[in-house]
């Protein structure tokens, strides 16, 4: 049974519709992330769920109560925001406890939790320190500890890691993650960093303006994107997306793409695909993510489907870990991931491997996946 | 954060100078009339009437400071201008308060707590920085007559607190609009209500705004003039009009030693409150409570 679920929410500012019906639903001790460009409407369901916007219409409950009119302060939820909002005139320990006081909990009692919460976090030092005396990942702490001391039904967290220098943010990931695998608690995640979305879900929720594109777990919406926008936005470098046609002969199926030059690159799509039956001649969208594109060497042995084929190498871009190569079909930059001392070079034919059982297809016209 | 000193400024001692002479020339400029009151201030009658005003006096009196403040005739009346001091402080006190903390709760609900049309209630605050008072003195002597204190110093108290909201509300609201409304939605869910967060919140992270809007409201009710003449009584009549009363009373000499010491008097409560707290002004209370 869902712990949070959310059921047809809409949201509107006046005329202009922010979120449009959005169905979800996340267990108890789930990790959802909502994830999207900017302006897709992520932060306000956020806000919605944790009562600081009203909702236009729809449905929110937590743990089988419906919370929809109620305060933010009575849905047993904790948030901590992307700025932080410490509240500077008050000391670490002040604003951990904040809360407590307001709700009248006794000093003693307090300060138990505030102990209790400041070890787990390891910033028992910075109890009596201003946030203006404390450095960027230090405030994260604070924030993630005023929602800790509070032992919430949800968590939400709303984009906390986007302050943080590159380096602090994979550490705090890291450390969230292990807060979440500790404690066990439901956690509501917005990020628009796509990689963050993928490390950190048990399930993941696209938005794209308003409107819920696919909701799954990481690897659903990585290896079986629901359409063009997902695909491109999920993964990086995001998913090769060229265009091509569908060519049926018989009972064999194949998608050809065009070369810059030379013979057109005709790929067999094997029996799995009965959807494509019917559309002999017409424009599809062949999707493969880089890491299905590689050198014959490295590519998938338990693969059942593999075709390796000539490719012009326009560039080669060596990131240490792997060779990223360019290439073009369909008129489209394409790039492959190879192992890092594949014998290949700019310029030059290589043999690339097509792993099939990792393409999808898309229809160009509705943007959804076929199959 | 830290006040760097100009670097390459210092290098020119020429141009120091000379910036510095026209400092000072510019300084003396402003400052000779009160010097003039002030010497003037503690000097007998004959020696302003034998014409030096520059000169320090020869005989040092505070004798017309004394008079100036309890003995002088003031309108009909002997009484010097000490009730009227305590008249204005009774009226400034009530109404630089009271317009503050409406001014601040204001702010508070036009940025934190919109609702439909909060914009236009804004503009029609705001309109009343630009109503020149004379148009209201017949209207609000009428509402004053209504309300049973005409001539009283609630009276000018309330006519205060209503002319100042304009511009306390405009100084709250912009510098709340620059308030983190994540800190308001933190405190929220923290389960503070509206006067706690008003409170524990927004206030302590007020004093600068607080210190600008005191300073102008200090400033402009103490400084005024017209209501306090057109509303006051002998019980509720501010220090300014008893310094006009006391400088133009006929009869006798005209006691210019006393008029300046009264005048300096009358200025002088609104330039401690500037020395005190100006020094407040500067102080960047925000720092740290968002990123950084």
């Amino acid at each position: 049974m869902a712990f949070l679920k959310i059921d047809n929410l809409r949201k509107s500012f006046g005329k202009v519709d922010v979120l449009k019906g959005i169905d979800l639903e996340i267990e108890e001790g789930g990790f959802l992330v909502l994830v999207g460009p900017s302006g897709c409407g992520k932060s306000t369901l956020l806000n919605t769920i944790a009562g600081l916007e009203a909702i236009t219409s729809g449905e929110i409950s937590i743990n089988g109560k419906v919370v929809n009119d109620l305060h933010p302060s009575q849905r047993d939820i904790a948030m901590v925001f992307q700025s932080y909002a410490l509240y500077p005139n008050m000391t670490v320990a002040e604003n951990i406890g904040f809360g407590m006081e307001i709700r009248g909990i006794p000093k003693a009692e307090r300060d138990a939790a505030i102990a209790r919460v400041a070890e787990t976090l390891q910033i028992g030092a910075l109890l009596d320190r201003k946030p203006s005396q404390l450095s960027g990942g230090q405030r994260q702490r604070v924030a993630m500890g005023r929602a800790l001391v509070r032992d919430p039904m949800v968590f939400l967290f709303d984009e906390p890691l986007s302050n943080l220098d590159a380096k602090l943010r994979v550490d705090m990931r890291t450390e969230i993650k292990r807060l979440h695998q500790r404690m066990g608690t439901t956690i509501v995640y917005v990020t628009h960093d796509q990689i963050e979305a993928m490390t950190l879900a048990t399930k993941i929720a696209v938005l794209k303006d308003g409107v819920l594109q696919q909701f799954g777990t990481p690897a659903e919406i990585y290896n079986r994107p629901n359409n063009l926008f997902v695909a491109d936005f999920m993964g990086s470098p995001s998913m090769n997306l060229i265009p091509a046609k569908v060519k049926a002969d018989g009972s064999d199926v194949a998608i050809v793409m065009e070369r810059e030059d030379g013979a057109p690159l005709t790929l067999p799509m094997a029996e799995a695909n009965g959807a494509l039956a019917g559309r002999d001649g017409k424009e599809v969208v062949f999707g493969i993510r880089p890491e299905a594109l590689t050198d014959p060497d490295s590519a998938d042995r338990n693969a059942s489907r593999i075709s390796e084929l000539d490719c012009e190498i326009e560039v080669i871009e060596p990131a240490g870990s792997d060779t990223f190569a360019v290439t073009r079909l369909g008129g489209r930059e394409i790039v492959a991931r190879l192992r890092a001392d594949a014998p290949i070079s700019a310029g030059q034919t290589a043999r690339l491997a097509f792993n099939l059982d990792k393409a999808v297809l898309f229809d160009p016209q509705t943007q959804e996946r076929i199959g | 954060m830290s006040a760097e000193k100009t670097a390459g400024v210092s290098g020119n001692k020429l141009a120091r100078a000379a910036i510095y002479s026209v400092l000072i020339v510019f300084a003396v400029y402003y400052l000779l009339p009160l010097y003039v009151m002030l010497v003037n201030s503690v000097k007998p009658l004959e020696e302003i009437r034998q014409g030096n005003m520059l000169a320090l006096p020869d005989v040092f009196t505070f004798e017309p400071w004394t008079k100036a403040w309890s003995s002088a005739q003031v309108g009909v009346q002997p009484t010097g201008l000490k009730p009227y001091f305590f008249n204005s402080i009774l009226m400034v006190v009530p109404a630089v308060a009271i317009s503050t903390i409406l001014g601040a709760l204001n702010g508070y609900v036009l940025t934190k707590w919109r609702f439909r049309g909060d914009d236009i209630v804004f503009g029609l605050i705001l309109l009343s920085c630009f109503i020149p008072f004379q148009i209201a003195l017949i209207p609000a002597a009428r509402i004053l007559g209504m309300l049973g204190i005409a001539g009283t110093t609630q009276g000018l108290v309330l006519i205060h607190v209503v002319y100042g909201l304009g511009f306390t509300t405009l100084f709250f609201r912009n510098y709340y609009a620059a308030f983190p409304t994540e800190l308001i939605r933190a405190a929220q869910i923290d389960g503070a209500g509206f006067f706690q967060i008003f409170r524990r919140i927004l206030l302590p992270s007020s004093a600068p705004i607080i210190v600008v809007t005191v300073i102008w409201q200090f400033t402009n009710i103490w400084n005024d003039f017209l209501f306090g003449v057109s509303f006051g009584d002998f019980d509720s009549q501010p220090m300014t009009v008893a310094l006009n009363n006391l400088v133009s009373s006929s009869g006798g000499v005209k006691e210019y030693n006393v008029h300046f010491a009264g005048a300096i008097l009358a200025a002088l409560p609104t330039l401690i409150v500037y020395i005190v707290s100006g020094r407040y002004f500067v102080r960047g209370l925000m720092a740290g409570a968002v990123k950084g």
